[in-house]
Formats: structure tokens, sequence, C-alpha cells
């Protein structure tokens, strides 16, 4: 059979890394192909250079069998490919049928052609079976019909081979079945489709056959048919872990942190956390590892406060803490390191100091009778900043102007320095460099020896493996499976965080 | 060296005033433009604040209440917020107080208080409901705050018109007890109309900078205004602290009413249209980078061109109106310093390449 799309051979550098070594990549006509790899493997630079965005160093490019040079998006659009991208491209207070024709609308007389446009859209949407209401502005509708909506953008412009790129990091379960309803109808019309995803389950599901890459180097395409779960997740992953970190055996005493039966909806009302159980003890860390929007955020959010739960129980230290607000949990004994530093760890606009006091400035004897004591505070500030070697100027420099890595050791210090309970770490080490890594690995696990509890929530599997003693997997807002570190690998991890199911006989 | 200005806090600094002699310079131009001399209507215009003791005290008569309302706009703006309803929370600040000043008898030593915090409450409350609103149902300030605006004058209006109207189109006077009016300091000043309000002014600014920088509510106050979501973080009710910063905000804004209405005039009248000492606040803040003592340079500033534009008519011929174009411009270019800073790097980089 002919392939629709070959890139042979495909080498992509960047200075200092090669994103793609050697990779190849041959799609059928009419087939679903899966492009498998963690993150930052490299999918999305094969995808961008197919795309026209970057150009690689070697390799060749054919569509159809004919050979091309994709110079800009511009050019594979009039190949007839297009994308469907993870962050939708969409104009919020335009209509449907207005996104879609955005660029290329039909005119008459240099006026756009209303009537022409709703019918073009209309005619699309019936082929492909893709329900929009195309007056409804984009702000009105849900995340699954924005997607069709960029589904149909593509197809108007008269793609036949389509990419998806992660398209189902961001549905709710129901939309995802219905996306992959979609697709299966986009085979039959003719189209041919590339999705990029590390979700296994949905690969065996839809896809016809599937390349793996692994840190930018092309592994091998295999029939999903002939394939498992299993067999792909060790494709994706398969390697030794180098990256060890020193610590010893966990000692943990009593439960400090005991959710029962957790609900919790997010921003939009979907319920995202369903039924969670948890328990972490003093002493240990507990790793919660699972793909990138399967309930983490809301879990931390509500057990910090931050969001009301739907129904069930948080306990921390035997002190009941559902409906509390942040500060009472916090008083509680719950610290807590955000996801997003710049968002809800850090004042950017205020000092280094005033950050490191951001959780206890109110109390004794930083606040005397409503009025602060500044001198109190800045010199504990400039006690934390040498105890956890902030690099900084001094406490008075705002705190936008630090590296990094150097905000999350202040964070680290105020979080840590209150001697929390319970201390949750949501991926403390994200965006960091190898020193700071360490420094904060080390600094979690000082915390258990020193008998608090630690959660760590991560998308690294690395870091989980070799932080935690205990892994909770979340998937779809339920812990699925709670192993031992040191009795698990990345490969059963990268499979339960999946969705799919440890093989019978294996010890829990 | 010139490097060093123009970053970090001396910035600040240097883009007002680059913005003031922008300003000037483009009055100037509109002068020659318009066939007068601009160094005669700048000189006329000096000695406008400067020439009399009068002068200068009707100056400072003139920048009291633009003190309070560069305060309220800038108390409201240290928390993310744009309280564009300063005109209306002064207004009703003025009614109250005079009310208050009129309707009890009582010593000065209470009965003065007791008018000026009446003043400031009416203002509170004027901020208190754009600040629920707010935290409550998302409304967004600015809309709600301009819509008070007119309700304050028309209501304060219908008041007057039909409980309160005296002589003309005004009320009694108030009390004396009740009144900021200065014998000392008029007398000082050539019987300028300058009143105790002024000193209370500049207290005003202490308050607020105390406020903002010492107190813990403060920290909190600043901290929602930086960042919403780190605050709630970090334990602080975020709807509490936007329901208080426009509460405060209208307290001095009503506080800046009661000035004029127990220290400049002793009574309150009925307004045809809106008084602009709460819209001037804003120009005011914004040229004073809502901080308390940049809020008392400018709102001098502004307080003098005003003075002085009536000298300039007088003695240079030149239209009172050119002082509003100074001031409008002066604003441009203050809100332009990103404008500034880019002219400022092309000279640089292109003394590099020479």
């Amino acid at each position: 059979m002919e392939y629709v799309i070959e890139m042979n051979n495909i080498r992509k550098e960047f200075p200092g890394i090669v994103a793609n070594d050697n990779i190849t990549l041959q799609v059928k006509q009419g087939e679903i192909h899966a492009l498998l790899g963690e993150n930052g493997a490299g999918k999305s630079t094969l995808m961008n250079v197919l795309f026209g965005l970057y150009q690689p160093e070697k390799g060749e490019i054919k569509v159809r069998g004919k050979k091309v040079d994709v110079t800009d998006p511009n050019v594979a659009n009039n190949l007839g490919i297009g994308m469907v991208h993870q962050h939708f491209m969409l104009v919020q207070n335009f209509t449907v049928t207005e996104n879609i024709i955005l660029g290329s609308e039909p005119t008459n007389k240099g006026t756009i052609d209303h009537r022409k446009a709703a019918k073009d859209v209309a005619d699309i949407s019936d082929q492909y079976g893709l329900r929009v209401d195309p007056k409804a502005k984009i702000e009105e509708i849900s995340v699954g019909m924005q997607q069709r909506v960029e589904i149909l953008k593509t197809l108007y412009r008269g793609a036949d081979i389509l990419i998806f790129d992660e398209p189902t990091a961001a549905l709710t379960p129901q939309e995802i079945k219905e996306l992959i309803q979609i697709m299966k109808n986009l085979i039959k019309e003719g189209k041919s489709i590339i999705l990029i995803t590390h979700k296994l389950k949905e690969i065996m599901q839809v896809c016809d056959r599937c390349t793996v890459i692994r840190r930018g180097k092309g592994i091998g395409t295999v029939n999903v048919a002939d394939s498992t779960e299993n067999s792909l997740a060790e494709m994706m992953v398969g390697r030794e872990v180098s990256f060890e970190v020193e610590k010893g055996a966990a000692k943990p005493k009593d439960n400090v942190l005991s959710i029962k039966d957790l609900h919790v909806e997010d921003a939009r009302g979907v319920s995202v956390v369903n039924g969670l159980n948890l328990d972490i003890r003093a002493g240990e860390i507990v790793g919660v590892a699972g793909v990138d929007g399967n309930g983490q955020t809301e879990l931390i959010e509500a057990v910090t406060g931050l969001r009301q739960a739907k129904s069930g129980t948080i306990n921390v230290s035997g002190q009941d803490v559902t409906s509390f607000k942040p500060r009472k949990v916090t008083e509680a004994g719950v610290g807590h390191i955000p996801q997003d530093r710049h968002k809800h760890g850090l004042v950017l606009e205020f000092t280094v100091g005033e950050n490191i006091l951001l959780q206890t400035y109110y109390q004794q004897p930083f606040t005397k009778n409503g009025v602060l004591n500044y001198p109190k505070m800045y010199e504990k500030a400039r006690k934390l900043i040498e105890e956890y070697d902030v690099r900084t100027p001094n406490e008075k420099t705002l705190a936008r102007s630090l590296s990094g890595g150097n905000q999350q050791k202040a964070i680290i210090a105020r979080e840590v320095d209150r001697s929390p309970d319970l201390l949750i770490a949501a991926q403390p080490t994200r965006g960091l460099d190898v020193g700071a890594i360490e420094f904060i690995h080390k600094k979690l696990i000082e915390e258990r020896d020193k008998g608090r509890a630690v959660m760590l929530v991560s998308l690294e599997l690395d870091e989980v493996l070799n932080v935690s003693d205990r892994i909770a997997v979340i998937y779809e807002g339920e812990i699925v499976a709670i192993v031992d570190a040191d009795k698990t690998d990345e490969k059963e991890l990268g499979l339960l965080m999946a969705g799919g199911k440890r093989e019978e006989g294996e010890p829990i | 060296m010139m490097n060093n200005i123009f970053k970090g806090k001396l910035f600040g600094l240097v883009v007002p005033l680059i913005a003031i002699g922008f300003g000037f310079l483009a009055g100037a131009v509109i002068m020659l433009i318009s066939g007068n001399n601009p160094i005669n209507g700048y000189v006329a215009l000096v000695q406008g604040v400067f020439g009399d003791t009068y002068y200068f005290g009707e100056t400072l008569q003139r920048m009291t209440p633009l003190i309070f309302s560069g305060l309220a706009v800038a108390f409201a703006f240290r928390t993310g917020l744009l309280n564009i309803g300063v005109e209306g929370q002064l207004i009703v600040g003025w009614f109250v107080s005079v009310l208050v000043g009129i309707t009890i008898e009582a010593p000065m030593i209470i009965h003065l208080p007791l008018a000026i915090l009446a003043g400031a409450l009416a203002g509170a409350l004027w901020g208190f409901v754009p600040g629920v609103l707010k935290a409550r149902f998302q409304v967004h300030e600015v809309i709600v705050t301009i819509m008070m605006n007119y309700i304050a004058m028309h209501v304060v209006n219908h008041f007057i018109r039909n409980y309160m109207l005296e002589s003309g189109q005004r009320t009694a006077f108030i009390n004396d007890t009740a009144s900021l009016s200065s014998d000392y300091l008029s007398t000082l000043t050539n019987f300028s109309r300058l009143h105790w309000g002024f000193l209370i002014a500049i207290a005003a600014c202490v308050v607020m900078w105390f406020i903002l920088w010492k107190t813990k509510k403060g920290f909190e106050l600043r901290s929602v205004g930086y960042n919403k979501h780190a605050s709630s973080y970090a334990g602080m009710s975020v709807n509490m602290n936007i329901i208080l910063s426009m509460s405060v905000s209208g307290a001095f804004a009503g506080a800046g009413g009661a000035m004029v209405g127990l220290g400049t005039y002793n009574y309150a009248n009925i307004l045809p249209s809106f008084t602009n000492l709460g819209f001037d606040g804003i120009a005011v803040a914004l040229l004073g980078s809502s901080t308390s003592i940049g809020i008392f340079l400018s709102a001098f500033l502004f307080g003098g061109l005003k003075e002085g534009a009536n000298n300039m008519q007088g003695q240079a011929g030149v239209a009172p109106e050119l002082v509003e174009i100074i001031i409008a411009l002066i604003i441009f270019f203050v809100a332009s310093s990103y404008l500034i800073r880019w002219i400022y790097s092309r000279v640089q980089s292109n003394k590099e390449g020479k």
C-alpha cells in the first residue's frame, strides 16, 4: 500500500540538543497512526517539521509518494496537511462559523459571503458528523465542541491528512468517546490521521499502527493489533533509571493525611476527582503519579482549601479540614509548594523577604496590633535565605528578578520552615536545573526523616520513582493503585497511569 | 550613569518629570500657534501661583481636595481596582458633612471631627457598594462607579433642592463649630480661602502611606493587587480585601468632599455638572505613581496650574483652557512612559552605533 506521508531519517538539531535523531515515520492512506513518546521525547518537533515550522537538517519528506520541501505552514496546508492543536487557536468572541472561515473567507464583491460560508460549514459538519452550533460564540461552547471547530477548520481548508496533538488532554471521558467516533468517521471518508499521544489506552482503541520515539530517537513502528499496552509502554520508556537519589529506608508512623471518598469538580463543573482515597503517614513520601489532567490539580486544591470538595472528607493530623479555608488549612499543619510558582507561589512584585513571610506575616512577632514589624520580618527572611541557600542580592530584592530555582528555594524555605505535619510538593522541580532539583529532593527527604508526611505530585516518573517511598497512581480522579517505589518500574507505572491493569498474579 | 536613571526606582521619578517637561513644551507650541508669547504666558502662570500670597494660599486650597481624590484613586489602584467613582464619593462626602455641619449643635471638638467623619463614611458607603458588587458578582467596578457618580450628583441635588435650599442654589452655612475655615491661615495668605483642611490632607498622605506600607492590612491589600491567586493561596480573603479597599478609597474621597464643604465653601450647592475634583484625582494619582509623596507633589502641580490659569488670562491673555490642554498632555506623556523608554533606548543604541 502507498504511504500518504513518509518522513525518512529526519534529523533536527537545536543548539546543544538533538531533538530528532534519524526518525522515520510512514503513514498509510486511511489509517490512524499513533506517535507515542514521553514528554519531551521529540514528538512535537517531528510534527512541526512536517508542518513546516522547522526545517530538518537531514532526511526527506514525501507526501503521496512525491518528495516535497515544506518550507512553511502554507505549503503544508496546500499539501492537504492540517493540524488540530492541543491549545485551540480560536477567537473567543467570534462565532463558530467565523472561526472556521477565518483566513480563507468566501467573498462576494469584496464582502464576506456569509450565506455561502454558513452553507459550506453545514455541509462539512454533516458529512463528517461533527456536531457544532454554527452561530454560537466560542466562549459559550464546551471544550469538546471547540475541538470539533478546530477539526472543521482544517477540513474547510481541504486537509486530508490530519495531525491531532494530544487531543484528549482537555476532554471529559464522554467527549473522548465522541472524538474517537469522529476520528473513525474521518477515516471512513478517506482521511488519514496522525495521533500524537502518550495515552496507551487510546492507541489500543483507535490506532492501526504506532511509531514510538524516545529521547529523540525512533524506536520503531508496530502494528497495534500485534501489541499490548505492556509492550508499548516498554518501548516508550524502556531504559534503566540513572538518576538515583540517596535515601535510607522510610520509617512511617501514624496517618497524617487521610482522604476518604473525595469528589471534586473543576472550574467548569466537571467532576474530576471521583471517590479518591489516600492515606499518607508521618515519615514517608507518597508520590502521586499520573498523566496531566487526571485530577491532581483539583486534589491538591481541595486538600489546601483553595477549592471546595463536593463530598468526602479530608483529615490532617486528626482534624477534619474538608471545609477549611486556605489559612485554616495552613494553620492545621499543611505546607504547600504549588505547581505554578508564578501564579500561586509568589507575589512577584513583592520582595524576596515579603514572599518568605507570605504565610506568617500576620503572626507575632511580625505583626503587632495590626502593624507590621519590617525589621523583624527581614531578619527572619535573612535567616531563611541563608539556611536555604537562596541566591539573591539581598532580602529586599524583588522576587521577579530571581532565577526560577532560587524562587523555588524561597517558596520551599517558607513552607518547610513552618514545620508542617503534611508537606505537599506539586511539580516542585519543573523547569529547574540539575543542581536545584537535587537540593529540592534532598529537602523533601530531610523532611520525611524528621517525621513529616510528604505528598509529591509530579508528572516526571523519574522523580516519583526516585524520591517516593510509596507511589499512588491517579487515573481519572481515582487512586487506581498504590505500589512500593522499590518494587515497581517506569514500565509498570506508565501502564497504570494510562489506565491499564496490573497483570494477574503480580504482587501489589 | 544615564543608564541607571532609566532602571530601577529612579525611573519612577524621571518619567513624570519628563512628561511634565514635554507637557509644557507642547503647551508653548500651542501658545505660539495661537499667537501668544509662551514666555509671557508661563511667566504669568508662575506669577499666578507664587506672585502673591493670596494666589499661593488659593493654590494650597485648590490642591487640598485633589490630594484626597488622588489618594482615593491610588489606594484602590494598589489593590488592583480602578475607582472611577471618586467624583461621586466626593460629592456625597461634601453633602453629608455639610448636613451634619448644619443640623447638629455641639462643641467644635466633637462637631468638626464628627462632620468630617460623616463625610468620610458617606464616601466609604459609596465605595462599598461597587466593592461588594465586584467581590460577590464580579461586576466590573469601573462600570458601577461611573454610574454611582450620577446617582450621587442627582440624589444630592434632589435633597438640596427639596429640603435644604436656602438662597439661590445653595444650602445654609454650616455652624461655625463644624467649619475648617481659619482666620489665621486666611490672613496669613492675604485673605485666601486656605483652611485647616490642607493640614488634614497632609496627614491623610501619611495615613495612606502608613496603611499601605506599615500595616498587616496594607500588606494584604497590596498583595491582592499584585497577585490574587498567590494571595488566596496564602490565606488572604481576596473578596474581603476588594470590599475593604473600595470602602477605604471611598472614605478618602468622602473626606476630600468634607474639606470642600467644611473648609472652602461652608455650604453645599446644587451641582449643575460634576465638580471634576474626583476625576482630576485619577490624573493626580497617575502622575504621582500612586505614592503619597508623589500625590502631594502632583496635586500641587495641578492645583497650581488651575490657579495660575486665572493670571495667565488676565496678564498674558492666554485662554485658561490652555492649562487643561497642558494637564491632558502631561497625562498623555506619563501614560506613554513606554514611549519615553523606547525613545531613550533608540537614542542610546544610536550612540553606541557610532
